[in-house]
This record gives C-alpha cells, structure tokens and sequence, in this order.
C-alpha cells in the first residue's frame, strides 16, 4: 500500500503552490479554500435570486404570465435549496475556514486535504441540482425537483427525474457539511494558540462550533429520509405509504428533525459575526460573552427538540401540539438574552456607522422583526390561520434574508479589508445597505399582509384581491435584486486591488488576532503559535 | 491544546479530493440515468467507481506514507482521532434516522392505521399487530396486496451473528493489547481471527436474505416490516463490509511492520469503527429481530 513519500520536501515557510487553475483544484491551504467557498457562495447567490426574481416577474399580477405551474415550481424549490445549501451554508464555512486559523492562532485547518474535499463536493452538488433545468430542454425528464425544498412524500415519491437529481445533490452537500464540521471541530478543539481556553475563544468560533455538532447531529438524519425516499420511489420499500404501513407524516418528522436545527445552523455563524462587529464599531468590549456563549448552547440544544412545530397543523394529539408550541417558544428565552447583550454592547458606546456597522444595527431590528412573527407562527391556534400562507414566507425571510444574509454581508464589509488588503467603497457600502434594507422591507412587508389576508405560498396565481401587495412585493424584489450588483462591485474591485490599501487593523475598536496579522494575512497564517495571556 | 515545539503537518497540494469529487458526481449521476433507464448511467457509474477506487488507494497510501515517514506528531494524532470521533458520531446520527421510522411506523403508524372508526375507514379488517406489512391498498396507481411472509427469527442465524460481533470486538481488543505490549504475533492473530469473524457474519448475513427472499416471502417490498428490515439489517452489513475492509489493510499494514505501540491511530480508528458497528448490531438484534 505504502507509496514513497517526501514528507520533508515540505516546508511551510514559503508559498509554493502550482499556479493558475491547479492551485485551486489542488490546494490544502485554508485561505484559498475559504476564498473558494466565498465565491462559490457569491456566484451561487446570483443564481438563487435570479430565480427568484423569475417567480416574482410571475406573480407581478394575476393570471399566469410568463411560464407553466410546472417550471414555476421547480424555480421556487430549487431557489430554496440553492439559497441554503449553496449559498448562507457556503458563505458561513467559508468565513470559517478564514477566520477560525486567524482568531485562534493557528496555522492552518487542522485537516487540510479533507477541507479541500468538503469544498470541491459542492460544484458537484450544484451541478446536480440545476442540470435536470437543462436535461429537460434535450427531451429527458421534465425539469428540476418541482415539490418545494421540503421534498413532501407523496408528492416527492411521484416526481420526476428532478427528485432523484435532488436526492443525491442533497447527499453531496450534506457529506460537504459533515466534512466541514468534522474538519472545524477538530481545528476548535486541538489549533487553539496555547493559553486560549474555550471561555477566551472569539464568539464567531463559538457560533460555529455548535453549528458544527448541529450539523453533525441532524445532517444525517436529512440523508436518511432521503434515502428512504429514494427506495420508495425504486426499490418498492413502503416508508411514506399508508398501504404498507408507512406514513408520509414521518417524512415530515424527519425532514424537520434536520430542518429546524438548519435554520440555527444558518443563524449561529451570524450570531458569532455581530459582537466582534458590535465590539468594534462600539468601541466597547463585547457585553456579556460568558451569556452569550451559554445562549449558544441553550438554542443548540432547544432547537433539535421542536421539529414539529413546522407542520403543527398536520393533525397530531393535543399534547404534542402543546409540546411543541411551549418548547418552540422556550428559545425565544436564550434569544432575549443574545438581543439584551447585543442591545447592552451599543449602551452608551461611542458608535460610529461604517457599512459593516450599517448592516450590524439593521439586522438586530429586521432579524428581531423575523423572530417575533416565529413565535406567532408557533402559536397552536393561531398558527392554524397562518400555516402555508405568505406570513410564512415573510417570517422565514425575515430570519433566512435579513438573519442569514445581512449577517453575512455585515461580516464580508467587515473582514473584507483582512482578506484582501483593500478598503471597499465606503460610500457604495452605504448606498448597498439602504438600498438593501428598503427594498427588503419593501418586498416583504407586503407578504405578511398578504399572509394575514389569506393568500397561500407556492400558488403562481392568486386572487384580484392580492394584487396591488404583490406588485409593490415584485417591484422592490427588482430593486433588491438590482442593488446587490453595488456588493458585487465593491468585492471585486476590493479582489483586484483598487481601493486604498488597508492598515493591519483598519477598524480602531477591532479586537482579536486576526488583526495582529498584515492585511492580506500571509499565505500560511501563524507558522509560529501566539502564546494567550 | 498544542504545546509541542513543533510545526503543524499542513500537506502539499493533492489532486486527490478533485478526482474523488469528480467521481462523485459520475457516480451518483450514472446511477440517476440508470434507476430512470438512460443507457449511458451503467458506463458513467463504471468510471466514476475508477475514480473512487484510485482516489481511495492513492490517498490513504499517500497518509500511510506519511505517517510512517514521521510527519505526524502527537498533535496531528489527537486530530485524528478527534475527527474520528466526531464522523462515527455522525454515523450514529444517520442509523438513527432508520431507528426512528421503526420505531415510527411500529408505535404510531401502524396503531393509527388500526384505530379508525369502522364506518370511516377503508382499512376494515386491519389490526394494530407487529410485524405488519400495512393494510394493502393502491400505490401510485399500482394496487400493493399484502404479501404473505414470514417474519425473521431471532433465535436461528442472528443469535450467531451476535455471538460472531461480540467475538470479535473481543478479539480486535485482544491485537490491541498485543500491541501495546509489542507482541506483533497477538497483534496480527488477533487481527486475522476479527478478519475471519467479519467475513463469516457477512456470509451468514448473505444466506439469511438469500432464504427471505426465496423461501420466507420476506422482501424489501414487505411493508413497513420489510422496509425497516432491509434497510437497517443492509446498512449494518454495508458498515461491517467497510469495516472488514478496513481491517485487512491493518491485518496487512501489521505484517509489513507498520505500527508501534505509541504511534498507530489507524489501528484504533478501525478498532473504534468496528465497536460501532458491533454496538449497532446489538440495537439491531434487540429492537429488529427480537422485541
Ligand atoms: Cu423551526
């Protein structure tokens, strides 16, 4: 088995690496890596909003316009997956692989190779997600997964090809994000510098360090569904079928059972961004870090006991449905805490409002709003109104766009001076966080509306009544759509070296020793371990 | 938490995660084509499989001879075996997943079938009984009749089984102790005796679905109860097949010499695998066959 190796030809002082494309292909470096996630994710971005944008052109007004039930399907399922699984997952490990080596000290991922592995399944997992759009232009199949993300037995038992094309993407990813946890799990616990004990670690490794045992935990689950789906649908096995004593309910169990950990999974890498953001823009330590942390473990733990609060209206005894209403609503408890210490870090600060600020303080407002109407859904009663309605779709925009995607963006401005060396615009930053910030709330603020008033989600056509909510909603998802070009603009131009060059530490409240490294940091971060008082 | 005056083993660029990434998606877009009926999938799957096959013996090859060329230090060890830990957990979590439709289906499911009002339901003469194949029906447009089968019995082949794992979890302890002591003979008879078990409970294993499929009426299309059967019974054995994999590239490792009784996570990365996937086994023996 044994093959000659020259394991010390190697040394990790200089910065050899093939160049061009086989530097991407091949590398085991945890920046390059971490730059591959990020543009994956950016690109991916692109993509899911493009699709989106074609639902909203379908749904500017009544009547169908523009294309058939069928392929109006495919495009808000498939936008759902790519926007989890391709693009808020891929920004968050991406920002890990960054960062985790830089806060903690380290000199790289503790599993180089296998890092690089968890990224380059996600080209793939893409590719299987979006080529039954094209297969289907030659005459096989009849298009991508057409039932939502949620693949709903029975009516994922008797899709098409598209459902099969989702089921092994899905296994792709999720072998990806195993990979990923696996990898910054062990970077967590065995790279730290001497002298940073867990309770000293930055919070973004905290967040994501139950975001990693989430994954762990849940992600297999999802791919033990979907397997399950897969025979069902082949090999004649009866998991989702009342004729064999199967129920489609359980494909909700376990569908959830993965879906609302996702959800904490998606938030917890933000919640670690917004204190180091808050902290510097503040000029004040981060307020209440030991409370946060315990926070972080108390929603990690919370959040894979309430699954079922997703389909409450499914038909389950009432102490289930009580169950799962009072333990969904217990999280908003350890939330309150995170909003308090978020709230307590900006008390009496000397607060300036840089972009990464700008979307900081904006997110705690939107994401706040998209918490809120969550514990409204989890009302038993009144969910029953609600369930399947745009109030829904409102809601989880809320916590996914604003929670997710702003948080995001709030940490690209913020590491973007670190990563690349530059200093972005800072004049287009703000103009992108209004104009981003309006257009959401112009987008869907309406849809709670619409929700309220009855409209149902994924219908491409609805009632007079819904009209003029859905065309304010179409018009500023354009302008959202549109305005997301000044965040690609000022990255790329940040990417290519225009811009003033940035200082080591270009934010004077800025704590941590990523700062304590040049900007861009060198290509192997710290050969040498700092020691932590 | 590193102390070692030591640099960290970051390893030079490899092909190796592209090529398996690539195989991948052959893989698993051929095997698509072939469950739909498009010709090509049989010869995309082939290559894909090529791809794996190479990856798999280039990269641990490459991992072997870097371990035995000195380039792990006890800090890369501890994330090895961390990362160990972390992947049979999520291991757990997806038998989990299958436990659960059991328990699913057997507890809730199939009582509710039972429970409705007579006048109500379609479902007549269907009691609450476990194993249970369902109430029959039409499925997709195909009507599913109950089969007649009969269900799998503990106390023939997999009480052996039990017995086999059980064996050799003792007997891979028993090469560990053998190499902690740098006794390389009890090293390698004991990785040869838990070698033999896997293979033995693997073939019993292959003559139990032989007769449920020919002689008991017992299918992976038998209801709630084949499904659950099948499913479990057949991820355990894809586990124990890996493992007896595994176990022969460290039977083999250990007769070229490799190993030392402080350097050698490979040998304990299998040895934990292999306890898994004897502890599953038991959850198997105890919740699928017997109760
Ligand atoms: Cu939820």
């Amino acid at each position: 088995m044994t093959t000659a190796t020259d394991v010390h030809a190697h040394d990790d002082h200089h910065e050899h690496h093939p160049a061009g494309i086989m530097r991407w292909l091949t590398t085991t470096n945890h920046k390059d890596i971490g730059t591959m996630y990020l543009t994956f994710s950016l690109i991916m971005f692109l993509v899911g909003g493009m699709m989106i944008l074609g639902v909203r052109a379908e749904l500017f007004k009544p009547g169908l316009q523009l294309m058939r039930p069928e392929f109006f399907n495919q495009l808000i399922g498939v936008h759902a997956l790519v926007m989890i699984f391709a693009a808020l997952m891929p920004a968050a490990t991406g920002f890990a692989n960054w960062l985790l080596p830089l806060q903690l000290g380290a000199p790289d991922m503790a599993l180089p190779r296998l890092n690089n592995w968890g990224f380059w399944l996600l080209p793939p997992a893409a590719i299987l997600l979006t080529l039954p759009f094209t297969l289907a232009l030659f005459g096989i199949g009849d298009g991508a997964v057409a039932t939502g993300w949620t693949l709903y037995a029975p009516l994922s038992v008797q899709g098409g090809l598209g459902v099969d094309f989702a089921i092994f993407s899905i296994h792709l990813l999720g072998i990806s994000s195993v990979l990923g946890s696996i990898n910054i799990i062990v970077t967590i616990f065995n790279m730290r510098a001497p002298g940073m004990t867990l309770m000293k670690m930055p919070l973004f490794a905290w967040g994501w360090l139950i975001t990693a045992f989430l994954l762990i935990a849940t992600i297999p689950v999802l791919a033990g569904a979907v397997t399950m789906l897969l025979t069902d649908r082949h090999f004649g096995t009866h998991f989702f079928d009342a004729a064999g004593g199967g129920d489609p309910i359980l494909f909700q169990h376990l569908f959830w059972f993965f879906g609302h950990p996702e959800v904490y999974i998606l938030l917890l890498p933000v919640w670690g961004f917004i204190p180091h953001i808050l902290s510097a823009f503040t000029r004040k330590p981060v307020y209440g870090y030991k409370a946060q942390v315990y926070s972080f473990w108390a929603i990690g733990i919370l959040s894979v006991v309430v699954w079922a609060h997703h389909f409450l209206t499914v038909g389950m005894p009432v102490p289930a449905l009580l169950y799962f209403m009072y333990s969904t609503m217990s999280i908003s408890l350890p939330l309150a805490v995170l909003f308090f210490c978020w709230i307590a870090n900006m008390w009496k600060g000397s607060m300036s409002f840089e972009t990464p600020m700008l979307f900081a303080t904006g997110w705690i407002i939107l994401f706040g709003i998209g918490g809120l109407t969550g514990l409204v859904l989890a009302d038993v009663a009144a969910d029953a109104q609600y369930h399947h309605s745009y109030f829904v779709v409102a809601h989880f925009h809320y916590t996914l766009f604003a929670g997710g995607i702003m948080g995001v963006m709030a940490g690209v401005y913020f590491w973007l001076p670190k990563m690349t060396g530059r200093m972005y615009n800072e004049k287009l930053g703000k103009l992108h966080f209004w104009l981003t910030a309006i257009a959401f709330n112009m987008t869907f603020i309406p849809q709670f509306f619409l929700g309220l008033a009855g409209m149902p989600r994924r219908i491409p056509d609805y009632a007079l009544q819904f009209a003029d909510f859905n065309m304010i909603s179409s018009i500023s998802a354009f302008v959202l759509g549109l305005s997301q070009l000044l965040f690609v603009y000022n990255i790329v131009s940040c990417v290519r070296g225009h811009g003033e060059k940035a200082a080591d530490k270009p934010w004077e409240g800025a704590e941590g020793l990523e700062w304590t490294l040049s900007s861009p940091p060198p290509y192997h971060s710290f050969t040498e371990q700092p020691v932590i008082k | 938490m590193a102390t070692e005056a030591h640099h960290y083993y970051v390893p030079n660029p490899s092909p190796y995660p592209f090529i398996l990434s690539t195989g991948l998606l052959l893989m698993t877009s051929g095997f698509i084509f072939n469950i739909n009926h498009y010709a090509p999938g049989v010869w995309m799957m082939l290559l894909g499989f090529l791809c794996v096959l190479y990856v798999l013996y280039g990269w641990f090859g490459r991992i072997i001879g870097e371990s035995e060329g000195g380039a792990y230090s006890k800090w890369e060890d501890r994330s090895f075996r961390i990362g160990m830990i972390v992947f049979i957990s999520s291991e757990v979590a997806f038998f989990a997943a299958f436990f659960g439709a059991l328990f699913f289906m057997r507890r809730i499911a199939i009582p509710e079938l039972a429970s409705f009002d007579h006048d109500f339901t379609m479902y007549k003469s269907f009691t609450d009984a476990w194993p249970s194949a369902g109430p029959g029906g039409v499925v997709l447009g195909h009507a599913y009749e109950v089969p007649k089968f009969t269900p799998m019995s503990a106390w023939g082949i997999p009480a052996i089984n039990t017995l086999i794992l059980l064996t050799s979890g003792a007997t891979v302890t028993w090469a560990h102790w053998g190499l902690l002591k740098n006794n390389r003979q009890q090293l390698i008879i004991g990785l040869f005796l838990t070698v033999a078990l896997g293979i033995a409970f693997l073939c019993l294993q292959a003559f139990e679905y032989h007769h449920a499929y020919t002689e008991m009426g017992l299918t992976l299309g038998t209801g709630a109860y084949g499904a659950t059967f099948f499913m479990l019974t057949g991820f355990h054995g894809f586990h124990v097949t890996l493992g007896t994999i595994m176990l022969i590239v460290i039977l083999m490792r250990s007769m070229k010499g490799h190993f030392t009784s402080d350097h050698h996570f490979a040998f304990e990365g299998v040895a934990w695998y292999w306890h898994f996937v004897d502890v599953v086994w038991l959850l198997l023996f105890v919740l699928v066959y017997w109760l």
